[in-house]
């Protein structure tokens, strides 16, 4: 295992960056009183120092504590809308490719459409619909609207290719249903691609919701990492030289997509082989 | 064939474009809102005033935005404005129309993006092909991970860190608007470097970002051309390693790149439109944080329309000229 990851260089990265952000999380709920992220509990705009360790922001609220609240929030709202994505994404995607025929036409048709299309407007579009304070989960459910578009697409070139093995053959002559070579024949083989792919959607689902709330359209009283920076916007944190109340969610969003892109691209090495004569 | 095939892929263009139309339509009514009455609400209540006339207000408005007609006629009248690209007024800024404010600033999103899309695409693509070419000098093998590790972060993030270095810490350059406030558009070369200038720090967080995409996809592609047999057979007819590069391995490799930048536009149009509201650049972006904040529906689907229309016309354009730049790919149907 160490060997292999010693290899596999990408892998380790990711994973170390995200079991860092995983123990700041864990050492932070246990220390810091959480409850010091909401508003005027602390005195405003304070650089860092020993009480307060990020500083505070202007609507005095503990920055450490507003991220040791907001960042599983914003893991959450990306691990919802990317599960939902790839488990919506991979039933089409077999149905499709397993399948073909006309389902196949029109699942594709609209993967091919949906992805042309600026998912971030429509989501807007959907966002200013349902508005009325979008929680935490809402957000989630928003943004897996879209989120399955990009999984179907790519799991179905995958299935394609899968369907045409030996193996599958041979269970198909064996007298095996439909369902059960999916499950039980293809399933086990694209499992490693699966896991980049759910990754993949883990980011793009973060990136999303980011996006919304930087816009003003999240959960205006949830200290997610979005909110925080729409707030760093909102009050032109940084022309006015208050370093400390963006670089702690600047850091911390940095680590999430660097941590995920390099798991991605580790998993991917995993499931295909043949990139590793290209590293 | 080849006018089947343009028929076919404009047939889509349409239906792209009608669904865009009937989701605006649609969405909003589902969430049973009444914009009108909520802005009005709100601007009562701003001046502190309440209830009395509301009632009448809120008929005579709906009356003027057609909405107090049954569903479906609402809607064919929704569509038939739509295609004469009328998106009716401003509910926040009226008496001016959405027509009027997005046609305001379209030319600067189109600009700022069209100009770094074009300069990420092309240097991420050389850079790439390079990456991969064994020819290429050693020094490039060093900007491989700096290249994964920006490809990884949003425009907007990049964008805040850019302005804390370039425009807080070292102030080189200015960060807000399109132009200096009270500057007078003009063709001298003062106004033009004024915008370029405040150019520049968007431009600059889109274009590095973008480019370790390109360069990644293109380096991909490229170990998997210089494999082939025809660069064997190149190699051994002892052609020049600059013919072997640019005309077997880079010319093959860019093909799968164009499509990926036909899908790829729109992402790069999301990822814009925070860069936009984080500079404060006046182009769409800016102008649907500004519809957002201030509540105004048809400003936000004004925008979101002709942002979907735009870019259906840019992938088509990209698909119809697909076939002309890989002659293998006939306009048949595969």
């Amino acid at each position: 295992m160490l060997g292999y990851l010693r290899r596999n260089v990408s892998l380790s990265i990711g994973i170390l960056l995200l079991s860092l952000l995983a123990l700041f999380i864990a050492i932070g709920s246990l220390t810091v009183d959480t409850d010091l992220a909401r508003p005027l509990s602390v005195r405003a705009l304070q650089p860092p120092s020993w009480d307060n360790l990020f500083g505070t922001d202007r609507q005095g609220r503990d920055l450490l504590a507003a991220m040791v609240a907001g960042t599983p929030l914003t893991l959450k709202i990306g691990f919802i809308a990317g599960f939902l994505g790839v488990g919506i994404g991979t039933v089409l995607a077999f149905i499709a490719g397993y399948y073909r025929g006309l389902t196949d036409t029109v699942i594709r048709g609209i993967a091919d459409i949906g992805l042309t299309v600026p998912g971030l407007l429509v989501l807007i579009i959907i966002a200013v619909s349902v508005r009325g304070g979008l929680t935490v989960n809402e957000m989630a459910l928003v943004v897996a609207s879209l989120a399955w578009l990009n999984p179907t697409r790519t799991i179905r070139a995958q299935v394609l290719t899968l369907r045409e093995r030996g193996y599958v053959e041979v269970a198909r002559l064996n007298g095996m249903s439909g369902p059960e070579i999916i499950l039980r024949e293809m399933m086990p083989n694209l499992l490693p691609y699966l896991a980049a792919t759910l990754v993949n959607a883990v980011s793009a689902a973060i990136l999303a919701s980011v996006g919304l709330e930087v816009l003003g359209l999240g959960p205006l009283e949830s200290p997610t990492l979005g909110m925080t920076l729409y707030w760093i916007n909102f009050n032109a944190a940084i022309l006015n030289g208050w370093w400390w109340w963006w670089v702690a969610p600047t850091v911390i969003i940095l680590i999430v997509f660097l941590g995920l892109f390099f798991l991605t691209v580790g998993l991917d090495e995993i499931a295909n082989p043949r990139l590793r004569q290209a590293a | 064939m080849q006018l089947a095939y343009i028929a076919r892929r404009f047939a889509v263009f349409l239906l792209i474009v009608w669904l865009a139309a009937t989701l605006n339509f649609f969405l909003p009514k589902l969430s049973g809102q009444d914009p009108v009455r909520a802005k009005l609400l709100q601007s009562a209540q701003l001046g502190g005033y309440v209830h009395a006339g509301l009632e009448d207000m809120v008929k005579e408005y709906d009356k003027r935005f057609g909405l107090d007609k049954p569903l479906w006629q609402q809607y064919l009248t929704y569509l038939r404005d739509t295609s004469r690209l009328d998106f009716n007024y401003s509910i926040a800024n009226y008496p001016r129309t959405v027509r009027e404010m997005v046609a305001e600033a379209v030319p600067w999103t189109v600009g700022l993006l069209g100009i770094t899309t074009l300069l990420s695409f092309a240097i991420g693509t050389l850079l790439g092909a390079l990456l991969a070419w064994p020819g290429a000098p050693r020094w490039m093998r060093w900007l491989m991970p700096p290249l994964w590790a920006l490809h990884a972060i949003p425009f907007f993030l990049l964008g805040l860190i850019l302005t804390y270095l370039l425009a807080f810490q070292i102030p080189l350059l200015p960060i807000f608007g399109g132009y200096t406030a009270g500057a007078i558009p003009s063709l001298s070369i003062g106004f033009v470097w004024d915008v370029v200038s405040h150019a520049l720090l968007p431009a600059l967080s889109i274009v590095l970002v973008a480019t370790g995409g390109w360069a990644l996809g293109m380096r991909g592609m490229m170990v998997t051309t210089m494999g082939e047999d025809y660069v064997t057979f190149a190699e051994a007819k002892g052609l020049s390693s600059s013919t072997i590069f640019l005309r077997y391995c880079l010319r093959n490799a860019i093909l799968p790149q164009t499509t990926a930048l036909a899908l790829a536009l729109g992402q790069i149009l999301s990822g814009a439109v925070l860069v936009e509201v984080i500079f404060g650049y006046p182009g769409i972006g800016a102008l649907l944080f500004q519809a957002i904040r201030e509540n105004d529906y048809f400003l936000i689907q004004g925008i979101v329309f002709t942002v979907i229309v735009a870019l259906g016309l840019a992938t088509l354009i990209l698909d119809v000229m697909y076939p002309w730049l890989d002659p293998r790919i006939s306009y048949r149907r595969a």
